[in-house]
């Protein structure tokens, strides 16, 4: 198993202890919460995921041993819930891993269907575009 | 047989009848999880009646073909469905003639082809007047004329209800004043323009006035020539027709001086290797295959709403604004955008503590649909000093237990984030 799958059980085990969606979504939203924010500079015209109803950052880092690692920040509560659960999924992973993971289907299984719709006013679904394709531009630098 | 089956169903009354319209709305029996659909999204795009989706699927089915260039049955059968459609919006607006009734994909291709066709006869410095609550589609093609020829936008402000300022409009007007391009109800506020005090001053300096009607021909009865505007466009999705189709109004002696946009089939008179002549309008504006059975729908949605009361729905719609205020009357974490005096059913506000996009999406948990975000209208964002908004509009097929839900849903909403 690797090791997002591990990471997604794990939020599976969590996210059944929940019962109906209203405690999915307050759970979501606590996420959100804890989730540091990026600072003022990083909230940057570069670091910004095109979306239209709220905003979303993402700063891509590296690690020394070839791992992605990523921040993200938003402006809607429930949209940053959401980042703190796809970093929890994809930062400090390799780049393979990355690209070998289903977010929508995760996502899913965790019973937030809809949550990675190709909306462009969603800009989640930018995001994990965007952490795959900085995941490609790694393994084809490697 | 070629004309669009008109819906059977409830006669002309005094009494609106929403549960007779509903009747006629295929979609609106749909639930979401779980929940009976509340579309409060009608000012993006509302939904069809059955007259709309028979009339395109009857015209597939039975007389479909290409217009005006055939000489076979359905090509006649099609023209004339197609041109009945021109008649009807024609009617629908009080248009001196079909011929001052050009269809294009939308209002946004409507604006589009006016500011690039009168763009050609500016020069640096000329001026175009536009006002901070313009959807994009009415600020984006000026500022190509911005970029493109050094034409100076002047935007009217608007007022903290949500007003067009009408003296500062004024004062903006001057000998430089080309064009005036203003909304005839903003999409967020519902505020609507006194457009016949547009009109003549801007007439009095020398300008010409292109009206926004997106939304206002949605929820007003329309007379171009009682408003004296130049042009008016509006789109047909938001007016119960399909997508892909809108209209360009133009006074038939506007349109006749109006340079063509796009070239192509049916909107030349003559083409050699070296000379061009064009059609007429409204042809010289239509280049290529038009958008045929969308033109059909739109006429079908035309001749359905005539069938209704429009004061009648006014005053529905109206009700139910009132209704959702009344039922939020004494919150003091919403702040709504828009408190002028006669403006339409649209909702527009902002939750102390959430984002709009968090409200929106919590809405839809309970089934209730509204918008969220910069509604294409960034400068009345920035004016009322938010990034975005959260929008509930109304339509005629809304009723008042759904002005509740959603004020219901709206309080539930709040509480996940306190």
């Amino acid at each position: 198993m690797s090791a997002i799958d591990a990471e997604l059980s794990e939020l599976i085990d969590e996210f059944e202890l929940l019962g109906d969606w209203e405690e999915r979504i307050r759970h979501v939203i606590d996420l959100g919460k804890s989730l540091d924010p990026l600072t003022d500079a990083e909230r940057s015209d570069l670091n910004k995921v095109r979306g239209c109803a709220s905003q979303v950052w993402l700063v891509t880092g590296r690690s020394p041993d070839g791992a992605l690692t990523f921040r993200g920040d938003s402006d809607a509560y429930i949209v940053r819930g959401l980042i703190a659960l796809l970093l929890r999924f994809y930062s400090n992973r390799q780049p393979d891993e990355i690209l070998a993971f289903d977010a929508k289907g995760g996502m899913t299984r965790l019973g937030l269907e809809g949550a990675l719709t190709m909306q462009r006013s969603n800009g989640l679904f930018s995001m994990v575009e965007r952490i795959r394709r900085d995941a490609r531009e790694a393994t084809a630098a490697a | 047989m070629n004309a669009p089956v008109i819906v059977s169903g409830s006669p002309v009354t005094p009494a609106f009848d929403v549960a007779a319209v509903r009747e006629q709305f295929p979609i609106l029996k749909r639930e979401i999880n779980g929940k009976p659909l509340v579309y409060l999204d009608s000012a993006a795009s509302a939904q069809k009646p059955r007259a709309v989706i028979d009339a395109m699927i009857h015209s597939m089915e039975h007389s479909y073909s290409n217009v005006h260039r055939g000489l076979h049955t359905l090509a006649n059968e099609t023209t004339d469905a197609f041109e009945k459609a021109r008649e009807s919006v024609a009617r629908f607006i009080h248009a001196e003639n079909r011929e001052a009734i050009v269809f294009t994909k939308g209002a946004t291709e409507a604006i589009n082809l006016v500011a690039a066709s009168i763009g050609l006869t500016l020069n640096a410095g000329d001026e175009i007047v536009v006002s901070e609550m313009e959807h994009h589609a009415n600020l984006v093609p000026w500022h190509f004329l911005r970029e493109r020829k050094g034409v100076v936008l002047r935007f009217v402000p608007v007022t903290d209800e949500g007003a067009l300022d009408l003296d500062a409009y004024r004062a903006l007007l001057g000998p430089k004043t080309r064009v005036v391009a203003l909304t005839h109800m903003s999409n967020v506020t519902g505020s609507i323009t006194d457009v016949r005090a547009v009109v003549e001053a801007a007439h009095a300096a020398g300008a010409i006035v292109l009206l926004d009607g997106a939304q206002a021909v949605v929820h007003r009865p329309i007379d171009v020539q009682a408003l004296g505007c130049d042009f008016y466009v509006f789109s047909g999705h938001k007016l119960y027709g399909p997508t892909g189709i809108g209209v360009l109004y133009g006074k038939p002696e506007r349109l006749a001086s109006l340079a063509p946009y796009q070239g192509g089939g049916e909107m030349i008179g003559v083409v050699s290797q070296d000379l061009i002549t064009y059609a007429d309008p409204p042809h010289r504006f239509e280049a290529g295959t038009p958008p045929i059975l969308e033109a059909i729908g739109l006429g079908a949605a035309i001749d359905w709403l005539e069938t209704l009361d429009r004061e009648a729905v006014e005053a529905h719609e109206q009700a139910l604004y009132d209704r959702a205020v009344a039922g939020l009357e004494g919150v003091d974490w919403l702040r709504m955008l828009g408190t002028a005096p006669g403006k339409g059913a649209i909702l527009a506000f902002t939750v102390e503590g959430a984002h709009a996009h968090d409200v929106a999406q919590i809405l839809d948990r309970y089934g209730v649909a509204v918008r969220a975000g910069t509604h294409c209208a960034e400068p009345l964002m920035r004016r009322f000093g938010v990034s975005s908004s959260a929008r509930a509009s109304f339509a005629l097929y809304n009723t008042l237990e759904e002005a509740d839900a959603f004020v219901d849903a709206l309080l539930k909403a709040k509480s996940f984030f306190s």
